[in-house]
């Protein structure tokens, strides 16, 4: 099991398919040291063994260090997700010192440029580069990653031999997922079926090339699939979102399902969450499938897909994901193809 | 196919542990989680940077009284599948 603990939603970069929510939290709103530092235990005695540390920019908190190291203290596999641009000399020795297992480094293209007209911030791309250099320098495993979408996924090729050439252990080829700034953004980021199709057949063959050197994990985007993914490997089954707020939710777009209270572990211990909230209970399992998913033999495959894309697309988080090809919804992802505007002009996250 | 004088060891970033929670061994790596049978474990367990392939079939083909080839044989497949998932190095 795992937790993606979402410190703050304050980042210095501005990416257009940024997973947060349309409404970011505040800083004013954010959990104090002590509220972390007790989820962190009841997440190991609940049974979590993976805790992500995310954002927005999960550096930007500066007990982040005490954070790793308490997580770190209880046996949990401590992983931070970050921009790179605030890793510095003194941040990467704190963050060894406090015992981080892996450092998840995210670059927004392979072309500087673009790169940094993409993340809205001016100089990043060579502070990614040098914290690169520091992760490696550490000696810890370096997995970086990129979205890909309609603006960079022609380089698909270049990011693998960068990833290869700054020593990662691991690549993350993810196309953009539609959420949040991602769902606003969707035309302009959805790439074109011929740019799909090369982007993988370029995935496939560096994989071949790269077996035993480095693994390259490649996401596709749901709009070109006949079967869904298995979204958090199912509803309350294995993955805890917690926000900078305190809002446990079974997935970070969850939000976006105004019909449930999200609990707040400022008022509830985490197993009590877990078990017994409306939340986390909603669409756990089978039981609240529709027939088509109840009756396929893929129901615990893939749990009926993603609720939130459900909702998204179809209006209702309690349908079939639209990325199944029996849904009768499917055709939505095709139409969303249809007028999809590949490389037309984004809007920045707030 | 890997040799009987290579010598496993975890990849970087990788942490084979006891989980009090389950009561079992899990392996832990980046984005990643295994949770070994038994074969596996005791496998595992004797991973540690110093003996190598051969001396590990070696101790569990005298602990286990089994004929060392069909133990080394598993060790091999167990720790090439290991390797090309980036968790083990040999
Ligand atoms: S996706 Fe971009 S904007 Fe969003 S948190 Fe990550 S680096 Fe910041
Ligand atoms: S019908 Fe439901 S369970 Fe079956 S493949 Fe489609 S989404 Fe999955």
């Amino acid at each position: 099991m795992a937790l993606l603990a979402e410190l703050t939603h304050r980042c210095p970069l501005k990416c257009p398919y940024c997973s947060n929510p349309l409404e970011l939290e505040r800083a004013s709103a954010e959990m104090a040291t002590g509220d972390w530092l007790r989820v962190l235990d009841e997440a190991a005695a609940l049974g979590i063994l993976q805790i992500h540390f995310s954002g927005g920019e999960p550096m930007v908190r500066r007990d982040l260090p005490v954070l790793v190291r308490h997580a770190a203290g209880l046996g949990l596999y401590t992983n931070i997700i970050t921009s790179g641009v605030l890793l510095t000399d003194e941040a990467m020795t704190a963050l060894l010192d406090a015992g981080v297992d892996h450092i998840q480094l995210s670059f927004q293209d392979s072309d500087p440029a673009n790169a940094e007209r993409i993340g809205g911030y001016r100089g990043g791309h060579d502070k990614k580069l040098a914290a690169a250099t520091r992760i490696k320098g550490a000696g810890l495993p370096l997995t970086t990653n990129f979205v890909i979408h309609s603006h960079n996924v022609d380089r698909v090729g270049e990011m693998i031999a960068m990833a290869e050439a700054l020593g990662s252990a691991r690549v993350e080829i993810a196309h953009a997922q539609y959420y949040g700034w991602g769902l606003r953004n969707r035309a302009a980021l959805l790439p074109s079926r011929d740019q799909l199709d090369q982007a993988t057949a370029v995935v496939e063959a560096a994989r071949l090339r790269l077996k035993g050197i480095m693994i390259i994990d490649y996401v596709v985007p749901d709009y070109f699939a006949a079967r869904p993914k298995a979204c958090m490997g199912g509803w309350g089954n294995r993955f805890l979102n917690i926000t900078p707020s305190g809002k446990v939710l079974p997935c970070h777009a969850a939000e976006t399902m105004t019909d449930i209270t999200f609990p707040s572990i400022r008022d509830h211990s985490l197993a009590d969450i877990w078990a017994t909230s409306d939340a986390f209970n909603r669409y756990r399992g089978t039981d609240w499938m529709p027939d088509l998913c109840r009756s396929c033999d893929r129901r615990e495959i893939d749990w009926g897909g993603c609720r939130c894309q459900a909702l998204a697309l179809t209006g209702n988080a309690a349908a079939t994901d639209p990325a199944c090809a029996k849904s009768p919804d499917h055709f939505l992802m095709a139409q969303a193809v249809g007028e999809s505007r590949p490389n037309a002009e984004l809007v920045a996250r707030g | 196919m890997i040799g009987e004088d290579a010598v496993p060891r975890f990849g970087a970033g990788v942490k084979f542990r006891f989980d009090k929670v389950r009561d079992a061994w899990v392996l832990l790596a980046p984005e990643r989680l295994f949770q070994p049978d038994e074969i596996a474990v005791e496998i595992l367990k004797l991973i540690d940077g110093v003996h190598t392939i051969s001396a590990i079939a070696d101790t569990l083909a005298a602990r286990f009284e089994a004929p060392r080839d069909l133990i080394l044989a598993d060790v091999v497949t167990l720790l090439q599948d290991m390797a090309d998932k980036g968790v083990i190095r040999l």
